[in-house]
């Protein structure tokens, strides 16, 4: 049995380590380079998807004491064993699409930088540093490790917005780092704080997941460690009103950063809270919930009635995310089985479709080298494949049955409706507002009159282009009409998951009172 | 012989010093940089030797020196920052016309003088050898003759130095007055063993003690010089006294409150506490508003102190280990940022505003990438050697209870986080102005690089064999 989810992450550093060998006037050498480094993390990660077997738990493989029973390819061995700290990963039905996400966008990030000129090759050895940071936090199952990885995506971020971004990148990159910097640095005291308790409890340190979720920690201390882990994912989500620093980032960022950012980054905030904040702190994340409710319903309204407004296509795009991962919110923290299903699906589905709208953005700027929506208009005449994938991500990602934005937001609002119907109908008001916005953005720049003499001659899909959004587009007709691949993955993994949630903060509550 | 054989590597030093001031006199001028290698001979040799007489727990002269893992681990930041400080200064020396003897010699006595603080096991023995490091550093920080800047250091430093001596040494006296000894084990003792009550000789004297440490590791309020000195000192002077001043006068508060003081540790650790939390905010706080890259890393070597107080503060296992782990870390990521600063020059002027460094990551992809590396650790950024070291004194301060302090220092490191961030924009994100600042990298400036950044990774990663070094000391403190 090989370490697979070593591999998978170890693959695009290594691939960073060869790229950095390479004379960086070789352009094309290292473009291709970085193709085929990411690819093979693709086919690491689809060997995951082949493996993953939600009937018959692989046998692990560790060192250590075997204590999840709900982890598949599970590796672990001492890291810094004088401070209890632990290299384990593993995976399970909530991280498997998030890794097949990740490999996939980072594929296509790389396509569709080709046309990047400016240092090309400290661009891809940033991205593929990325890669492996994004894939390590969906990967560690200790707490130390976990936040490593966290942080190793932070910088290149920070500097893919910097270097390759547009007008106000530097702004935009300072204030990315420092926003994040902020909230993580208040959950490394809350992991500190854990390992501390675990010292007290058990005698020795420990930063592993499943060793700290067995701890019981009271309620008042519980609601500060959630706190303190909930600020650093609410701003990663982002979580309204934690929200400033995305519309700028997206914003400057090249295209493959702002599908990175959108697709995986906003992704590492939602699975932590899943992951982490929720079984670590069961009671408190229960105790939360209305709060983090109608900070998701406001997100909603809030991200979609602002995206309106907007007159920057990609201002557009990224405060659409604003309200699509308010979607996601709701569907974790009603914390029933349907409403986490959508709320997962939902985060693959925002990647694939608000990936592909920055992608389209990106083409877009690329042919005219503006953003401004009222510059554009009639495309439909000029550029119909370009124009007939706008169309059908857009539709995605309003939510068009058929398509795959569809089913997650559809389980998202049936978890809701089970949980308070009038949350679900706040919820689906934010639907509309999503058809409002998206629709008029298709109206002004894909149909109408063609009366701008700049965009008689855009051009439409190159095959590199064509290739990229056909891919997307297949994922999101796919899981569109046949979801149920994905969600008998999911299901399993979610179900165990808010068992151990309500088990634990049952278990709490009992003694608590019967104290 | 035992006595000598525990104090080798500081003999070995000595000798070596003196040798190469002899030499000095004999030396054809075109043949000076032969002093170098046996400079680095000699700092080789010490390292053997401590590597011989290795950390266990043994005393000489009476009980007044001693090896133990605690000496042990400073002698090794000691000797360390030595070489990197004789590698990073070779060329620079010559450039700038000052490749004496002495400046080697000093170097050699000033190590010897910070692993005689580390050592010493008697409050005078401490105040030797903190007169001898001091002395030597007050030479080199004026070692710069022509240069007005360079002379101001020397004479603030002088000042201010034998003002923070007098203290100490009232201290000291105090200390005596009250338990009628110096040696810290018996003091230890006798503390143990007293009634309650309010003392009031054996308070100031510790008090006095602690204002004479705080002003050699440039603690708030006693911190004024540093800015000045650092940014007047010649730049291979500097990063040595940033480096070693600090792991010298970090040893001996970590032997002289958590050993000998450890029964009054509710009357210390909460003023040590405070401390450490105006340390870090005022270091950081005026870091923030630097354009000079020395000045810079001079208010940032403040902040460092402070957080390294946290593991004092704790004085504990864990503290006592996390402040030794600090103290590498600071050494190999502080003297790399010295390395890349001297690297930037051409002949005798050198390029210390921050504007110059604009583009270097483009213009020289591997100086800007290692200075990048250094300034990430300094800011705490995993994998590297500074983020481990952070977390090991939060750690240390939450696990001891003082969660505020954490509180406040991860705060800090966010502050913190902007200046160093800032340098990594000034050099990937802004183009080169119109005249580059012009880069000499020579040899032995490429190897101290190259050292400073594996020992910034390799701590990071996999720093195993050094946490098992750090996690002896406090027990062998404990059992003295």
């Amino acid at each position: 049995m090989l370490p697979l989810l070593s591999l998978t992450i170890f693959t695009p550093l290594l691939g960073a380590i060869l790229l950095a060998l390479i004379d960086h006037r070789e352009e094309a050498a290292i473009k291709a380079g970085a193709l085929i480094i990411s690819l093979i993390t693709l086919a690491a990660a689809l060997m995951l998807l082949i493996l993953f077997d939600p009937g018959s738990p692989l046998l692990p493989f560790r060192e250590c004491v075997p204590n999840a029973a709900t982890m598949w390819f599970e590796e672990c061995y001492a890291w810094i064993p004088q401070l209890g700290i632990r290299y384990h990963l593993g995976l399970d039905g909530i991280s498997l699409f998030l890794v097949l996400l990740t490999a996939l966008l980072t594929s296509l990030g790389i396509l569709v930088s080709w046309s990047i000129t400016a240092r090309v090759k400290e661009f891809m050895i940033l991205i593929l540093v990325l890669e492996a940071g994004m894939l390590g936090v969906f990967l560690a199952l200790d707490l130390f490790l976990f936040y490593v990885f966290w942080e190793v995506t932070l910088i290149p971020m920070a500097l893919l917005v910097g270097i390759w971004g547009h007008e106000r990148r530097v702004y935009a990159a300072v204030k990315f780092f420092l926003y994040t910097m902020a909230g993580s640095v208040l959950m490394l005291l809350a992991i500190l704080a854990l390992a501390s308790l675990h010292l007290s409890q058990r005698g020795q340190l420990s930063f592993d997941l499943p060793d700290l979720q067995r701890l019981s920690i009271d309620a008042g201390t519980q609601a500060w460690l959630f706190l303190a882990f909930g600020i650093a994912f609410a701003i990663k989500v982002p979580l309204f009103p934690l929200h400033t620093w995305l519309p700028d980032a997206h914003v400057e960022a090249p295209t493959a950063g702002s599908v990175l950012l959108a697709g995986i980054l906003l992704k590492m905030g939602a699975y932590g809270f899943i992951r982490f904040a929720m079984t670590l702190f069961p009671a408190a994340a229960l105790a939360a919930v209305p709060l983090m409710v109608a900070l998701a319903l406001i997100g909603i309204l809030y991200g979609a009635l602002v995206a309106w407004r907007q007159a920057d296509a990609k201002r557009l795009v990224a405060y659409s995310s604003v309200s699509h991962l308010g979607f996601v919110m709701l569907g974790l923290f009603v914390m029933n089985a349907p409403g986490m299903a959508g709320g997962l699906l939902q985060m693959v589905n925002h990647g694939l479709s608000t990936g592909a709208l920055f992608i389209l953005v990106g083409f877009l700027y690329e042919r005219r080298h503006t953003r401004a929506i009222a510059e554009f208009g009639g495309l439909w005449k000029v550029a119909p494949k370009l124009s007939l994938a706008f169309l059908i991500v857009a539709l995605s990602s309003l939510g068009l049955p058929g398509l795959n934005g569809f089913v997650g937001e559809f389980l998202i609002l049936v978890g809701t409706f089970l949980h308070q119907p009038l949350w679900a109908a706040i919820a689906a008001t934010g639907v509309i507002l999503s058809a409002v916005y998206l629709l008029s953005i298709l109206r002004r720049m894909i149909f109408g009159a063609l009366d701008k003499p700049d965009n008689v001659g855009i051009a439409d899909l190159s095959p590199r282009e064509a290739v990229v959004l056909a891919t997307l587009i297949a994922l999101i007709v796919l899981i569109g009409v046949y979801p149920g691949p994905f969600l008998e993955r999911v299901e399993p993994s979610v179900s165990a998951l808010l068992e151990q949630v309500e088990a634990a903060a049952a278990a709490q509550t009992l003694s608590l009172t019967g104290r | 012989m035992n006595d000598l054989w525990v104090i080798s590597p500081m003999l070995i030093l000595a000798g070596v010093a003196g040798l190469i001031l002899l030499l000095d006199l004999f030396l054809p001028a075109a043949r000076k940089s032969m002093l170098v290698y046996l400079s680095l001979l000699g700092l080789g040799a010490a390292i053997l030797a401590n590597l011989a007489v290795g950390h266990g727990t043994r005393s000489a002269f009476g009980g007044a020196v001693g090896i133990d893992p605690l000496a042990y681990f400073a002698n090794w930041i000691l000797l360390l920052s030595a070489v990197l400080a004789v590698l990073i200064g070779q060329r620079y020396l010559v450039d700038l016309d000052m490749e004496h003897g002495e400046h080697y010699a000093l170097i050699l006595f000033a190590t010897l003088g910070g692993m005689l603080m580390a050592a010493g096991r008697d409050l005078l023995i401490v105040f030797l050898g903190l007169e001898v490091l001091s002395l030597s550093l007050y030479v080199l920080a004026g070692y710069r003759r022509t240069d007005l800047l360079s002379q101001e250091a020397a004479l603030k430093y002088l000042l201010l130095g034998a003002f923070a001596s007098s203290f100490l040494l009232y201290g000291i006296a105090l200390l005596y007055g009250a338990t009628g000894t110096t040696s810290l084990e018996v003091l230890g003792a006798t503390l143990a063993g007293r009634a309650g009550g309010v003392d009031l000789l054996l308070i100031l004297g510790v008090g006095l003690l602690g204002i004479g440490l705080a002003f050699k590791v440039a603690l708030v309020p006693f911190h004024m010089w540093t800015p000045d000195v650092y940014e007047g000192a010649p730049s291979s002077v500097t990063a040595y006294m940033s480096v070693a001043a600090k792991a010298a006068g970090f040893a001996a508060v970590l032997r002289i409150y958590p050993q000998a003081l450890g029964t009054m540790v509710s009357d210390w650790a909460p003023l040590f506490a405070v401390l450490a939390a105006l340390t870090m905010s005022i270091g950081n706080i005026i870091a923030l508003a630097q354009s000079n890259i020395k000045r810079l890393l001079a208010y940032s070597g403040i902040a460092h102190a402070g957080y390294i107080l946290m593991g004092v503060v704790a004085s504990d296992d864990f503290g006592v280990a996390s402040a030794l782990y600090y103290l590498l870390a600071y050494t190999f990521m502080n003297l790399g940022a010295f390395a890349v600063l001297i690297a930037l020059r051409e002949g005798e002027r050198e390029y210390l505003s921050l504007n110059d460094y604009q583009g270097l990551g483009h213009r020289r992809p591997w100086l800007g990438a290692s200075m990048a590396l250094f300034m990430l650790s300094l800011a705490g950024v995993p994998p590297t050697a500074g983020f481990l070291a952070k977390v090991y004194v939060f750690g240390a301060a939450v696990q001891a209870g003082y969660l505020w302090l954490a509180v406040v220092a991860v705060l800090n490191s966010v502050v913190a986080a902007f200046y160093y961030l800032r340098v990594i924009v000034i050099m990937y994100m802004r183009e080169p102005g119109a005249q580059p600042a012009p880069v000499s990298l020579s040899p032995s400036l490429a190897l101290a690089l190259l050292l400073t950044a594996w020992g910034t990774l390799q701590l990071g990663l996999w720093p195993t064999p050094v946490l098992e070094m750090a996690q002896e000391s406090f027990a062998s403190l404990l059992g003295v």
